[in-house]
């Protein structure tokens, strides 16, 4: 039988059909603007960076570093900017936090991944998420209104200050909670069957398994979620601005009031602030301080899980 | 043997303590729902509850005999309001709007605030007027004698259909809704059309070249950065560099009397913008990616561009998961109080919002601010505020699950 020869293509008869890429003009602006779009990332980063950068070095050219970092007041209307009692009480309430977070996110993870059914885990993960969708406002409302008066009535009146780190730390500290045992839980969901199996084959008991071996195995996730939910912390702003207090002050008592880097920011710039001032550019360093914190704590979070991932998988 | 006598012995003390311990870890799983449990409670307990009226002036002295302030009639209470107001309040109240103008639920008000002044002297939680009514009965006939006792609900279609005033009794949430929902509108607009398109540039055109991991990286870092930095961003950048654009000088929309000086609902919007935009883009890269590969190429190799491929096949079946990580990044802007202080939000409103270019205040803002206030009367405020707040995050929530499977009964394929 002959072959039918009959062009496919109306272009095929007029001898201009080709195969070759065609040029789409349209398909290259809209790949533009994608672009485009996907570098709106990088302009907040350079943002960020040349915005605390160049009110902070105005800062620093009349308060040396060594004054900034080692001072131990700060008083911006009498010209003393040590930024040490701001990151004291930062520490106090960031570690309050995780004394609770840790402990208590390490036991639902644990109890999530080793012993709840299917079913159960799939109830309680969303009522652990629905803690950290709430407004941190409303935890700070409620650590003043709730926590502290129990705290009050729990050590006496007089021991404890209307506003304090402890409390605040504590409420914080339920509030990194879901990040803590979620990032924990993955850890330990990660650690491989057969480590499990090979410490039940040996006559150890759950809780032996999971304390002895899955937890030691995913250290580094847990450690990784531990330094995740102290960047959170530090840079966790509702709570301590209506809790801790108001008014920077050195002191390593959790039950009296001291204001934290964040605090001190939404405070100074609630109020009138006049830009060119040396309060408005203060603010910008402790800014620079803290952005420095907790990319970096971040970025060591980060590369902990990236490393725990490749040797399990 | 004794090896395995040992073992025995020790095998009821092991079993025992992992018990203990499982029972700890569900405890603290406990714990933690009992948390929020107790949150939703004391926000419940404050909103709703026994007050305590005391007035300033005794009604029954302004009105003849026998009648009722309440029911009086307008020339009654002209008479009431000429002799009673300062001179001065007269003449302010007078230039707002002349009292022959004023309707009889006008002169009313007036009365009420201005000459009665009704004070609230005590104020009590839910659970307390529900179960100890007696004590509360006794105490207010002992401290407050003249007080009436009501039961008042904080929260309430008034509250939520009121501007903000100085009062806690007559002060209302409408100023800071507005302000909420005009914020997030600017929000929404920004980042969702710029977090989408990043997140299909990265996922379907980006090579792996160390640009693109940079990009990819520094997204990640962005997300986890406090979100008051952003907030310092936006005043130096919307409220101070972007002046002109922001405060609408530069279309020559400048508000009656109004000065925001870049203070306004754009600058917030767009900072809350930046702020969530890295979550955007990361939720939208991970539904992306869950769209199967053989979509893509069976979508190719029929002779669909690249980008036709995107818009008519991998836009369609992810859109859904696309939308639920982009509400739920707009939830967290919608509560979200520490950049919009910075960014400088105003404390107190006279007027609505009405425009991008007004001055703002959002409900987390206003929450803020009565919580910090010392007197009680501004708690409950505060609490029937954080019900409005947490309502409409759940509605908005649960617009985006109702719309979300509406688009998956549309979807042609998984």
């Amino acid at each position: 039988m002959k072959p039918v020869q009959t062009a496919m293509y109306p272009e095929e008869t007029r001898g201009v059909l080709s195969f070759g890429k065609r040029s789409r003009p349209h398909e290259n602006i809209i790949q533009a603007v994608l672009v485009f779009c996907a570098a709106v990332s990088i302009l907040t980063t350079l943002g960020i960076i040349v915005v605390l950068g160049t009110e902070s070095s105005a800062f620093f050219r009349e308060v040396s570093l060594r004054e900034f970092l080692t001072g131990r007041s700060w008083q911006p209307s009498i010209g003393e900017f040590g930024i040490l009692p701001l990151v004291n009480a930062t520490l106090m309430t960031s570690l309050a936090a995780m004394l609770v977070a840790l402990p208590l996110g390490l036991g639902v993870a644990v109890y999530l991944a080793e012993y709840a059914s299917e079913r159960v885990r799939e109830t309680l993960k969303p009522i652990l998420e629905v803690l950290s969708g709430v407004p941190t406002v409303v935890y700070g409302y409620f650590a003043l209104t709730v926590v502290t008066p129990a705290l009050r009535n729990l050590f006496g009146q007089d021991s404890i200050e209307v506003y304090n780190t402890l409390s605040a730390g504590l409420v914080m500290g339920v509030l990194i909670l879901p990040l803590v045992s979620s990032m924990c839980e993955d850890a330990l969901s990660a650690v491989p069957r057969s480590l499990r199996e090979a410490a039940y084959a040996m006559g150890a008991t759950k809780l032996e398994t999971s304390v002895m071996i899955i937890v030691p195995a995913a250290f580094s996730g847990i450690a990784a979620a531990f330094i995740l939910g102290l960047s959170r912390a530090v840079g966790e702003t509702m709570i301590v601005a209506l809790a801790a207090g108001a008014g920077p002050k050195l002191t390593l008592n959790p039950l009296k009031a001291a204001e934290t880097m964040t605090g001190h920011i939404v405070r100074i710039s609630g109020g009138d602030i006049s830009y060119d001032s040396m309060d408005y550019r203060s603010l910008f360093a402790i800014a620079l301080v803290l952005f420095v914190t907790t990319l970096a704590l971040n970025m060591v979070s980060r590369s902990i899980v990236k490393k725990y991932r490749e040797v399990y998988e | 043997m004794s090896g395995s006598e040992d073992f025995a012995a020790n095998l009821a003390s092991r079993h025992a303590r992992g018990d203990r311990w499982r029972l700890m870890f569900m405890l603290s799983t406990m714990l933690a729902i009992v948390f929020l449990g107790a949150l939703i409670l004391t926000i419940v307990d404050d909103a709703f509850g026994y007050v305590v009226m005391v007035d300033e002036v005794d009604q029954r002295s302004l009105v003849p005999d026998g009648q009722r302030l309440e029911g009086a009639g307008a020339e009654t209470l002209r008479a009431i309001i000429d002799e009673g107001l300062s001179p001065r309040r007269y003449r302010a109240l007078e230039r707002e709007k002349p009292f022959d103008e004023r309707s009889g639920a006008d002169l009313y008000d007036i009365v009420l605030y201005e000459i009665v002044k009704p004070q609230v002297a005590e104020t009590y939680t839910l659970f307390e007027s529900l179960f100890e009514r007696k004590r509360i009965v006794e105490e207010t006939t002992r401290a407050h004698p003249d007080g009436e006792l009501i039961f008042r609900s904080w929260a309430s279609m008034r509250f939520l259909s009121t501007s903000l005033t100085a009062r806690p009794l007559t002060t209302g949430v409408l100023t800071a809704v507005k302000g909420s929902l005009l914020t997030i509108s600017i929000t929404i607009l920004f980042s969702f059309p710029i977090g989408i398109a990043a997140a299909i540039w990265l996922e379907e055109y980006a090579s792996d070249s160390r640009l693109n991991r940079f990009i990819q990286v520094n997204i990640y870092n962005l997300a986890g950065v406090p979100s008051i930095i952003y907030g310092m961003l936006g005043l130096a950048i919307f409220v101070r560099g972007l002046e002109g654009f922001t405060s609408g000088s530069a279309f020559g929309a400048s508000a009656a009397g109004e000065v925001a000086n870049g203070r306004t609902v754009l600058s917030a919007g767009l900072t809350l913008a930046l702020l969530i935009l890295p979550v955007i883009i990361i939720n939208a890269q991970e539904a992306i990616r869950a769209v199967s590969g053989s979509l893509r190429q069976s979508s190719l190799a029929v002779g669909a561009t690249k980008w036709q491929t995107i818009w008519h096949h991998v836009l369609p079946a992810s859109f859904d998961r696309i939308l639920t990580g982009a509400v739920l990044a707009v939830s967290r802007a919608i509560g979200e109080t520490a950049p919009l202080v910075v960014v400088g939000a105003s404390t107190f409103l006279t007027q609505d919002p009405s425009g991008v270019f007004s001055k703002f205040t959002t409900l987390p803002i206003q929450i803020y601010q009565w919580t910090s206030r010392p007197q009680a009367e501004f708690r409950h405020v505060a609490a029937a505020a954080i019900i409005v707040l947490l309502a409409l995050m759940l509605s908005l929530n649960a617009f985006a699950i109702i719309t979300r499977n509406r688009l998956r009964k549309q979807k042609r394929f998984g």
